[in-house]
């Protein structure tokens, strides 16, 4: 027994493909710590530079939201599910650098 | 990176326009929504062509801001997989409008972005649809990669 921690679409092919992986872990830390050093390059993108959760990355125990528990203090045990849940977010405001390939496309 | 090596998103030109059409509705507030769709697994693993096949449009969550800013909450996304799920097919990305702003996508735009997904923006200008852009996330979240929109008069498969 372990921790099961589902894995979003858009985080897949940073998982091997995998849509859920086990870890044993006693807090939600521990499995998202587990879960970012079997697949380094996951860490970008749920955690900021500082390593704080990303704003749009919402994690659930067992369809509970973590903000409503004690974050990611949040106590796990064996049997538990954690689910990673995107929010989507944007909108227009200044622009960013983009490829090279898209500047000259725009451009050409 | 070559043009040609973009990633390819088809859609077909009915699905263009209502997108399009969803972003003058609900001018000067951004409009926002699902891209339900397929995945091609046959080609490079990093630029694999997509086909957009239906849409989900959702309702902008992002009341105190709606001009420059939309939101999907988690509870939506779990909507919009459950719909493309019903159709077999997947979530592959989401679109959303900038009124009176270019089809770029902004800072914003970039920090709150997944990888993998398809982002489409179209502009609206005075309540005018203008042009449509499709962008994905660089891997290292730097900056986007432009997808090429290939519109398709009737929907086909990949």
């Amino acid at each position: 027994m372990a921790v099961k921690v589902l894995i979003p679409t858009p985080l897949r092919p940073h998982a091997g493909g995998r849509a859920a992986a086990e870890f044993q872990a006693n807090s939600v830390a521990e499995a998202l710590r587990n879960l970012t050093t079997e697949f380094a390059d996951l860490k970008k993108h749920l955690f900021t530079e500082e390593g704080k959760l990303r704003s749009f990355v919402n994690v659930y125990v067992n369809g509970e939201d973590i903000r409503y528990l004690t974050h990611e203090n949040t106590p796990t045990k064996d049997g538990d599910t954690i689910n990673i849940i995107p929010s989507i977010a944007g909108g227009a405001s200044r622009l960013v650098g983009v490829t090279a390939a898209s500047e000259r496309e725009q451009h050409g | 990176m070559n043009i040609s090596d973009s990633p390819k998103v088809f859609i077909s030109a009915e699905l263009a326009e209502k997108i399009r059409l969803h972003g003058v509705e609900t001018y000067p507030h951004e409009c926002c929504g699902a891209l339900l769709g397929r995945e091609s697994t046959n080609t490079h693993a990093t630029a694999r062509p997509r086909e957009i096949l239906d849409l989900f449009p959702l309702i902008n969550r992002r009341d105190d801001s709606p001009r420059n800013r939309f939101s999907i909450t988690p509870r939506d996304v779990i909507e919009a997989d459950r719909s493309a799920q019903a159709r077999g097919l997947d979530v592959v990305g989401w679109y959303h409008s900038h009124p009176d702003h270019p089809a770029k996508p902004s800072e914003y735009d970039r920090e709150h972005a997944w990888p993998w997904y398809s982002y489409i923006i179209v502009s609206v200008h005075e309540r005018i649809p203008q042009d449509m852009t499709s962008w994905r996330l660089r891997d290292d979240r730097a900056a986007y990669t432009q997808e090429n929109i290939e519109i398709r008069r009737e929907p086909c498969n990949t």
